[in-house]
Order: C-alpha cells, then sequence, then structure tokens
C-alpha cells in the first residue's frame, strides 16, 4: 500500500514535527516499504481472535487517596526552558483547549 | 591493565567482603580502563568518577564498621542512560533531552544504591532506545569491543559494549524487542529480559510501555542472576509490576543443572536470513546441552513469522503516544521560540530539532497505525497477533519447558551497513521480539565466536512468565561446557592492538 | 465582539426542534490527584502541587487512585446507570500545553458506567426523563494565564503562564444521549438536568461542584431540525459555559443564532464555540470540520479496571436519596407549602435557605427574605441568587436583628440594600447608620403626643371606639421619626393614650 504525500504530511501534522516537503517524501518511500511488511497482520487476524493490549493478566491495581509529597516550585521551574511568578512561561497560545 | 576489571562481580564482591582490595580500588581501575578505552569504544555517554568513587570510600567506610552489606556491595555498574538518576544528566541519547536533569531517581537505581553497589555513569544507547545497532544515539555510535568497526548491536550497544570492554563488571538494560539480549549476542555478553512486571519500569523512559522491561547485563549467568535479584521484584509506583514472589534465579544459575530438562527448538527460526556461522554454533550448543542430559525435541511456533510485523506496529504505536511529551514547553530542548512564534510552532520546531530519523520514522509510523480508519487494520490486528503469539508460547510451554532460538540471526554487523535500510535494521530482533509481545522471560548467553568471522554467536533461552530461574539454569550449564571446550570465557581483545 | 445574527426564538421554534446534547465535566474532590500523591487543595502557589508524574516527566508512571474509582462508580450509580465489569483507560492523544504529556488519560470505548437515566423536575413541576449515555474517568489539565493583550483571554496574549498544579486531578466527565423533545423549554431542561446534576452530586459528597471555580464544567451542544425530521442537524459545541443561568442563555442563544443561519438558507459550521459570560454573545473557536484524529488506544501503563458486581452492590446501598427525596425530606422539616417550596426550587434557593436557617433562621423567615427582596434583586441584576453579595449567614444576622426589635420590616429592607452595597454585616451597618428602631419612651411618648394634637378628629373617633383609625396615627408617628420605630408599639401607646 501506497502512501499519499498529503497523508504524510497529515501525519507529521498530528505528530506536531516540522517537516520539508524533501523528508516526507523519503518518510514516505521508507514508510511504504516497512506498512508492505506489516500489512501481513490484518490478513491473519480474525475476527475470532481477541486482541492483546497486556501480557499479563493483572487488574485492579489501585493506590490508596493519600497525599504524598509533591516536587519543590524551584525543582520545576529548573527544568523549565522558561518562567515568571512561579509558572512555566510558554509562546503564546492560539486556539482553544479541548 | 588492571586484572580486577577482569574479574566476575561476584568475584569483586568476595575480594571487597575479605578485605584483599578496597572498593575504591576496584572502582578506579574500573575508571582507568574507561579512560584507556572508552574514547576507542563509546560505551559511555557520562561518567562520574568522583561521585563513583565517593560511594566507593562509603562502602568502604561500611565495611570497616562492621556493617552488614548486600552480596553485591561495591561492584561497579554501569547504567543504560534511559534511566533517570538525580545529579546526572538523562539523555536517552537524544538531543531533545541533552541538558535535562531528573528530579527524581529510577527504582532500578534505587536498588542498585540499596546494594551499596557504585553506579559508574551513563551508558550509550539509540535515541529513546529506538534501534538495533546504537548507530541513532544523537551522540555518536558505540563501537563493538570485539571490532571497533562493528556495532555492538542496539539499543542497549553502550551497556553490552562496556562490559565486552572491561569497563564495567555489571550493567543495566531495558529490552522492548531485543535491546538487551540483541547487544549481548553480539558482543559475546549475557543479557537478561526478565518477565514483564519483574522489575519496576519506574524511572524507565518509556520507549513502548507495554513491552518495557528492565533487566542485568552480565559477562556470566551467576553475575547476571545476582543483579537480577537485586533489581527485580515489586514495586507499587509500577502499576505492571507483578507481586508474586521473584523466582529463585541465583540458585539455578548455581545449580548448573538440565539432566531432564525439556527444551524446545523454534523451527520457525533458522534457514534463510540466518549466517551459517550463527545455525552452526547453535545447533553446537544444541547437542552440548543433550550431552548434558537435556531432553530435546523440535516445537513449531507458527504466529512467530508474524511477530516483527505486528511488533513494528505496536511498538511505533506506544512510542508515538509515549514521546509526544517532547515538545520543549516544560523541559528539554525548546527550539525557535523567537517571540513571535506560537506555542504550537515552537513545538513543531522542537521536534524537529529534537528528534533523528528513526524516532521521527516511528512517530510517524505510529500516528499512522493508531490513526483513525487504521486502527483495526494495523495496530488492532496487531494486538490480535499478540494473543496468536501467547496462544503458541503457551502450547510449546506445556511440552517443553524452556525454548531454545540463536538471539539474532547474524554477527554483528558494520556501522553504517543497515542505516539506510530501516528493514534490514529490524530484522536484527527476529528471534527476540516474540517474547516481549508475550511478556514471557528470556536471555541470551555466548555461544562462542562464529567461525565465518570469529564473531560472537548468541543462544536465546525462553522460559514461561515468572519462570525466569529456567534462564539461568540453561545459561549456566551452556557456559560451564562451552568454557570446558574453548578453555575459558570467550572475551573480546584486551587492547586495541588485538582488535581488528 | 463577533457580530451574531439571531432570529427570534418563537419563530425559531415554529419551524425548528432543537435537540441538546450536555457534557458535563465534574472534578473529584479526593484529596490526591487522579494518578499521583499530589494534593488537589484549591488555591495552592503555582506548580506546588506538581511531581514526576502529573508533570509528564519521562519515567514516570500512573497508579490509578482507589477513591477516584469509588466516588465515578458512585455516580454512575446515581445516574442509574450500569457499571462495566471490566473497562480500561485510554490515552486521548492530542497536543496543547496545558496538557503535561499530550496525552489525556480518558476512557474512549470502555466507560466505566453507561446507559443511565435521570428524571428532573422544571420549575412548574412538569418531569422530564434525561438519558444518559456514560460516565468516565479521565484526569484535568494545568492551566493557563494569558500575559499580554488587552483582554487577558487567549486572543490577541503574548505569552502564557503554566500552573499544573490541576493537572492529574480527577474528572468525572458525563455525557447526555441527544435530548429531545424539550422544544421550547429546552433551554430549562438543560438548566434543570445540570442543577439536578450538581444537588445530586453535592449529596453525593464526591465533588464541591463549584462552577465558579471550575469543578463543575458544562459544554453545551446542540443542533437544530425541522420539525417532523429524524435527521439530526449539524451540532455545534459551546464551551466556557460556567453557570447554571448561562446554561439556560446559552442553549437559548445558540437556538436563535442557528434558526438565524438555517433560515437564511446557509448551513451550520461544525465548530466549538466560547460563551461569553457577559451573556450575549459566543465566539467561534476551533472548526471541527477537519476533527481533530485522537488515537485513542488503551493505556498500557494502566492494568484494567475490574468492578465485581458485590462490590458495585455495596456501593449502591451508599447512593444518598435523590434531589427530589431530599426535598421532600426538607419540605416537611421547614413546614412550607408545596407552592412555597416549589417556588423556592424554582429559584435555586434551596441551599440558601438551608444554609440560612443551619445559621440560625427560622425556615419560614429565611423563605421571606431570599424570595421576595433578595429574589427581587438577583432578576434586577440578572444574576442567580447565590451571585448575590449577601451570604445566608448575614441574612440570619438580619433576621436576628428583626426578632430583638432592633430593626422593624422596612429598616431591615434598608440593611439588605447596604449589605448588597458592600457595606458589611447587617450588624455593622445598624451601628454605622444608626438605624436600629427607636425604643426611648420620652421619645416615643412625645411622637405620639405631638401626632394626637395635629390630628383631633382622628383622635376623637378612636376615643369613640373606632380603633382601625389607629393606622393614620401610627402613620404619623413613623414618619415623624423617619420609620425608625416598631410600628406595633406605637400603635400600642396610641391606643393606650386615647383609652
Amino acid at each position: 500500500m501506497a502512501l499519499a504525500f498529503e497523508e504524510v504530511v497529515k501525519l507529521a501534522d498530528l505528530a506536531r514535527i516540522d517537516m520539508t516537503d524533501e523528508e516526507l517524501t523519503s518518510l514516505a518511500s521508507q514508510l511504504d516499504v516497512i506498512l508492505d511488511a506489516v500489512a501481513v497482520v490484518s490478513q491473519v487476524a480474525g475476527d475470532d481472535v481477541v486482541p492483546t493490549s497486556h501480557a499479563l493478566d493483572i487488574t485492579n491495581v489501585f493506590r490508596a487517596d493519600e497525599v504524598a509529597a509533591s516536587l519543590s516550585v524551584e525543582q520545576v521551574l529548573a527544568m523549565a526552558p522558561d518562567a515568571e511568578d512561579g509558572r512555566i512561561r510558554v509562546p503564546r497560545i492560539l486556539g482553544e483547549a479541548s | 591493565m588492571n586484572e580486577l576489571t577482569q574479574t566476575s562481580a561476584r568475584g569483586l564482591a568476595q575480594m571487597i567482603r575479605d578485605g584483599e582490595v578496597s572498593c575504591e580500588e576496584v572502582t578506579q581501575a574500573h575508571l582507568d580502563r574507561i579512560a584507556e578505552v572508552d574514547g576507542d569504544i563509546h560505551a559511555f555517554l557520562f561518567v562520574d568518577g568522583e561521585r563513583a568513587l565517593a560511594s566507593a570510600r562509603r562502602v568502604d567506610a561500611k565495611r570497616a564498621a562492621g556493617e552488614p552489606t548486600h552480596e553485591l556491595a561495591g561492584v561497579p555498574v554501569a547504567l543504560k542512560d534511559a534511566y533517570v538518576y538525580q545529579g546526572t544528566p538523562t539523555t536517552c541519547g537524544s538531543r531533545m533531552l541533552e541538558n535535562w536533569y531528573s528530579p527524581y531517581d529510577a527504582a532500578v537505581v534505587e536498588r542498585l544504591q540499596g546494594a551499596d553497589m557504585i553506579i559508574l555513569g551513563k551508558t550509550n544507547l539509540d535515541e529513546f532506545a529506538l534501534g538495533s545497532s546504537t548507530e541513532t544515539s544523537a551522540f555518536g555510535p558505540t563501537h563493538n569491543p570485539w571490532d571497533l568497526a562493528r556495532v555492538p548491536g542496539g539499543s542497549g550497544g553502550g551497556s553490552a559494549a562496556a562490559l565486552a570492554g572491561f569497563e564495567a563488571a555489571l550493567a543495566i538494560g531495558s529490552d522492548t524487542g531485543g535491546s538487551i539480549r540483541q547487544p549481548a549476542a553480539l558482543t559475546g555478553t549475557v543479557g537478561v529480559k526478565p518477565t514483564y512486571g519483574g522489575v519496576s519500569r519506574w524511572g524507565l523512559v518509556a520507549t513502548a510501555s507495554s513491552l518495557d522491561q528492565p533487566g542485568p547485563c552480565a559477562r556470566n549467568a551467576l553475575d547476571a542472576a545476582l543483579l537480577h535479584q537485586v533489581m527485580g521484584g515489586y514495586d507499587r509506583r509500577d502499576s505492571t509490576s507483578i507481586k508474586a514472589p521473584m523466582p529463585d534465579v541465583v540458585g539455578a544459575a548455581r545449580r548448573q543443572d538440565v539432566s531432564g530438562m525439556k527444551i524446545g527448538i523454534v523451527k520457525q527460526f533458522g534457514g534463510e536470513g540466518f549466517a551459517p556461522g550463527v545455525e552452526q554454533r547453535f545447533h553446537e550448543a544444541i547437542e552440548l546441552l543433550a550431552q548434558a542430559g537435556a531432553e530435546i525435541e523440535e516445537v513449531s511456533c507458527p504466529s512467530f513469522d508474524l511477530a516483527l510485523a505486528a511488533y513494528y506496529l505496536i511498538m511505533p504505536a506506544e512510542v508515538s503516544s509515549n514521546l509526544a511529551r517532547f515538545d520543549g514547553m516544560r523541559y528539554g530542548l525548546q527550539a525557535g521560540d523567537d517571540g513571535t512564534r506560537s506555542a504550537d510552532q515552537v513545538m513543531r520546531a522542537s521536534r524537529r530539532a529534537g528528534f533523528g530519523d528513526e524516532a521521527k520514522r516511528r512517530i510517524i509510523l505510529g500516528t499512522y497505525a493508531l490513526s483513525a480508519g487504521y486502527y483495526d487494520a494495523y495496530y488492532g490486528s496487531a494486538q490480535k497477533v499478540r494473543t496468536l503469539i501467547i496462544e503458541d508460547f503457551t502450547k510449546a510451554f506445556a511440552s517443553v519447558d524452556v525454548l531454545l532460538s540463536p538471539s539474532t540471526p547474524t554477527t554483528a554487523f558494520k556501522i553504517g551497513e543497515r542505516v539506510e535500510d530501516p528493514m534490514a535494521m529490524y530484522k536484527a530482533d527476529l528471534c527476540t521480539i516474540p517474547v516481549n509481545l508475550a511478556g514471557n522471560a528470556a536471555a541470551s548467553f555466548p555461544a562462542g565466536l562464529s567461525p565465518e568471522d570469529g564473531l560472537p554467536v548468541g543462544v536465546q533461552v525462553m522460559a514461561p512468565a515468572l519462570a525466569d530461574d529456567r534462564l539461568y539454569q540453561v545459561g549456566a550449564v551452556l557456559e560451564a561446557v562451552l568454557e570446558q571446550r574453548w578453555g575459558g570465557p570467550i572475551w573480546a581483545p584486551l587492547t586495541k592492538e588485538d582488535q581488528r | 465582539m463577533t457580530y451574531e445574527e439571531l432570529m427570534d426564538f418563537d419563530a425559531v421554534m415554529a419551524v425548528y426542534e432543537p435537540v441538546v446534547g450536555l457534557e458535563v465535566h465534574v472534578e473529584l474532590n479526593t484529596a490526591s490527584k487522579m494518578f499521583c500523591g499530589c494534593s488537589t487543595a484549591f488555591g495552592a502557589a503555582p506548580n506546588s502541587q506538581t511531581c514526576p508524574i502529573c508533570l509528564g516527566l519521562p519515567g514516570s508512571l500512573p497508579v490509578i487512585n482507589a477513591t477516584a474509582v469509588e466516588s465515578a462508580v458512585r455516580i454512575g450509580l446515581a445516574l442509574n446507570c450500569s457499571i462495566a465489569e471490566r473497562c480500561r483507560m485510554a490515552r486521548k492523544n492530542y497536543f496543547y500545553p496545558d496538557m503535561t504529556k499530550n496525552f489525556q488519560t480518558s476512557q474512549s470505548d470502555e466507560p466505566l458506567c453507561f446507559n443511565g437515566s435521570v428524571v428532573i423536575e422544571l420549575a412548574d413541576g412538569e418531569s422530564f426523563t434525561i438519558a444518559i449515555e456514560r460516565a468516565h474517568m479521565e484526569e484535568d489539565t494545568g492551566k493557563a494565564l494569558h500575559v499580554g493583550g488587552a483582554t487577558g483571554r487567549i486572543q490577541g496574549a503574548e505569552y502564557s503562564l503554566m500552573d499544573y498544579n490541576r493537572s492529574s486531578v480527577g474528572l468525572i466527565e458525563i455525557v447526555t444521549k441527544p435530548i429531545r423533545g424539550a422544544g421550547e423549554r429546552a433551554g430549562e431542561v438543560a438548566r434543570a438536568y445540570v442543577t439536578y446534576l450538581r444537588d445530586m452530586i453535592r449529596a453525593l459528597g464526591v465533588s464541591d461542584v463549584r462552577m465558579e471555580q471550575g469543578s463543575l464544567r458544562c459544554d453545551v451542544n446542540l443542533s437544530l431540525m425541522p420539525k417532523g425530521s429524524t435527521t439530526l442537524g449539524t451540532r455545534t459545541e459551546t464551551k466556557n459555559v460556567n453557570s447554571l443561568r448561562s446554561i439556560e442563555k446559552a442553549v437559548l442563544h445558540e437556538i436563535c443564532r442557528q434558526g438565524a443561519i438555517l433560515t437564511s438558507g446557509k448551513t451550520v459550521k461544525q465548530e466549538t464555540r466560547h460563551w461569553h459570560e457577559d451573556g450575549t454573545y459566543t465566539s467561534p473557536g476551533r472548526s471541527k470540520e477537519h476533527a481533530e484524529d485522537y488515537r485513542y488506544f488503551p493505556e498500557p501503563d494502566l492494568v484494567p479496571v475490574v468492578c465485581p458486581p458485590s462490590w458495585v452492590d455495596e456501593l449502591r446501598a451508599t447512593i444518598p436519596q435523590a434531589p427530589s427525596l431530599r426535598r421532600a425530606a426538607l419540605q416537611a422539616a421547614w413546614g412550607y407549602s408545596p407552592l412555597e417550596m416549589r417556588d423556592v426550587v424554582a429559584a435555586e434557593a434551596l441551599d440558601l435557605i438551608e444554609a440560612t436557617v443551619a445559621a440560625g433562621c427560622a425556615p419560614q423567615s429565611a423563605r421571606k427574605w431570599w424570595m421576595s427582596q433578595l429574589l427581587r434583586q438577583a432578576n434586577a441584576r440578572e444574576v442567580s441568587l447565590d451571585e448575590l453579595p449577601i451570604s445566608p449567614q448575614a441574612v440570619a444576622e438580619l433576621q436576628n436583628l428583626v426578632d430583638k426589635g432592633i430593626l422593624n420590616d422596612n429598616l431591615a429592607r434598608t440593611v439588605i440594600e447596604a449589605v448588597l452595597a458592600g457595606e458589611g454585616m447587617p450588624g455593622e451597618i445598624v451601628q454605622a447608620r444608626q438605624l436600629g428602631v427607636v425604643n426611648d419612651q420620652a421619645t416615643l411618648d412625645e411622637a405620639v403626643a405631638q401626632a394626637i394634637e395635629a390630628n383631633p378628629e382622628i383622635a376623637d373617633k378612636i376615643r369613640a371606639g373606632k380603633v382601625q383609625a389607629a393606622g393614620a396615627l401610627v402613620g404619623a408617628v413613623m414618619k415623624d421619626l423617619g420609620g425608625k420605630a416598631d410600628a406595633g408599639v406605637v400603635r400600642e401607646l396610641i391606643l393606650a393614650k386615647l383609652a
């Protein structure tokens, strides 16, 4: 199955990675090769097979609702590219949160 | 070169305990060795000699005061740079985290420190453990101590090379599709992927969460078992951690007995694509185990043929999500913030600048596998293949105790040889992947040198979940009979002159 | 300000049937967050309640808060939902600076609670059944403070400052099935439903459900379809609807906006719109024509949640009575007539009266203050009762002053105005303004004597036994004393003098 250029553009957009047209073209052809090799999975897995998301059958792992120590504000801000008034400063946000 | 660096971890710990040598001397010997050879090997990304020596002196003081110390107290260990360790950078081999210092420690780090072990530094890896050669590290490849022109495997090439190059007595790896076992095979060392959930992933930077598992790397089976015992066990911070008691891996390694053990040979792993030299050593290993009293039978696991395909959908899918957090907003590399760009634009620029080609390739591939309209065909189907693989293992382990296969189809390849051909690179993990998908345990042990190229060959032992002890049982026997046959451990050349 | 063409509501209703969907986010009041041990306390210093997990630092792993699951199940049970015996958390992948991992740990096709329904009551007592699609567990995001630009809003900001204290606080998202058949009462129904949710969840004790603090948030989905049609129209999602009153207004507003678009032959754009709290307009947000592909998949760092039926039954036994039962109990305790109670509920005064009674006020007095003068004030200001700047404690204190004879009803009304004007508590205001009634006997006697002297004919009538004429003399005395007297006492005095 060949990936259309526009499709790779959309994927790079979803993944939030800037890429040049040249990079996208080369990526498209690499992905084609990989997808050719992996497409076999859709041919063998029938409806009767239950998908596995966890190899091990563990359920109900919870923690008690108890407050534990947080990091210090200094530790948090020390990692950030920029900070102001105890908050992490980020470039202007377009659009709105979901 | 100081002989201490060639001594086993167990031997070093014994010598320190007996007062024959100080922990500081042992640590210094390894730091000296690193200074001597790591310029060529590049196993380490970061070495903190001062801190290691300070820890060593604390262990010495503890021993002098008569305080109890752990069985592996004072043994120098190398930590794959995918684990967070306060006070050192945690780069994951990526520009994205080049200058990032974690404010917390990994569970594995806590266990090592709790066992009075000496962390020498952080070892090189493929960027975010995405690779099979350590060539995708943003900080340059690691070289195989057997032949500096060749790769040490990956993603944990740094840890394996540090052991093969005698720069550390033990090392920590992480295995998503073979990242511990394949480098072990390519460097003639031991690498173990424990049962999923057997070792806490807390503080291991995630590659593919449902597949990742921390594990021990060593130069012999018993050393690996001792380290496994230190690392393993339940941790409430990891929801996928198993509460069951740890199997007696050390006892199994000491037992050295496979008489009556049923060993299955996986029919699917051999023939086309497998180097004759690899197959030859593998079949010799089977014979030696049979001579040692094991019962050998061939077992068919047809779905293993699909494992690579399923893996290269599930792994990138999880990778695409796990690596989404690296966006230049809260920590790590930020690129392109010139005051005019929006947060979204800066994220895109940061991710462009921070990730290498392989990381980008897998992020995009994983984004595709999960995207609307393709989920069922790709990710959903791959999860079904996972079920088939688990069923094959279950069926096989109903009749045999362990399964055996070559660890990798070939010996170490040349640096640069497969960089342009992702599928060829991915095939290096052909034999190691099924176990990650099924969550059970496996290890690679040395099987001698290939007659074709004189490079190490590894044999993979696979055991059911929570039967990690069987790996060591087989590995220790194989090690003993091979040492008899080869006249001692099969080690990489000690000096540059002897390397090729 | 965006110009929006609006159509007359009745004209829209003549042609179209509105279909409403409500997505309500409830922030749980667990002590710690959904996936880590950081505190959830409101109002802490920015980023002081964060850790590797809620900051999404590399290597960190989530562990589910047991109480959050329990709270979610209890909410589901109170909504008469089925509880999934087994379900998984899923990752919802999208990039946004308030989301530390760039995926939200949520639930996708395996919600914990599903297929529920609740019966709500409208102001006139008519009941309406709302079908619940699902209630699922997820985590909250951090908060952005937008800096620069004129408004402090996101538009025009130069940069933003992030506080991740709220990141990973447990949320329950409750989604209704499309609500049809409400017709012109669609706005009322939406408001009554969210009011019901608020009261019910407050009674469960699992959330503070304070809209003004964001612990209850509502998105309004709305579409119009031609009457008689069965095909749903294109819907919009109005976000940022942060009060009960606004929910109703947002529904009505969107009906009029979409009606204007459809009537002019154009099509409604599928998009999110932002409600502006002044209540006059919405503005377009992200277009959903190219809907974000969230690439949901099961969260591999968490294991499935299994709810054994026996455990669910135990929790079922802890579900408090529905708000309607609570209302019945309060009505009996307070001795209100059915009509009085209905008015109180319709005015959303129940909680306020309950608090006022708890502060020591008699139930009928509490009702009198909230349902007369204060309700008129709220209506005049176009706010809800709980948004008036007067507390239940202040009302109780006011009634106490009346009970003690320090204030009469007229003076009390003056004091209420002063409280609403921000002058302080009633006691302080009486002091500052010297508003207390005149109790000094000499002053009263003198005023009564003057009134009798100034109105000899009326005095004669009273002396002749026409006591009902005393009202005119009382009025004169009260006028003389500037209203600061107890009219009953004055009347007694007058009758005594003229006996």
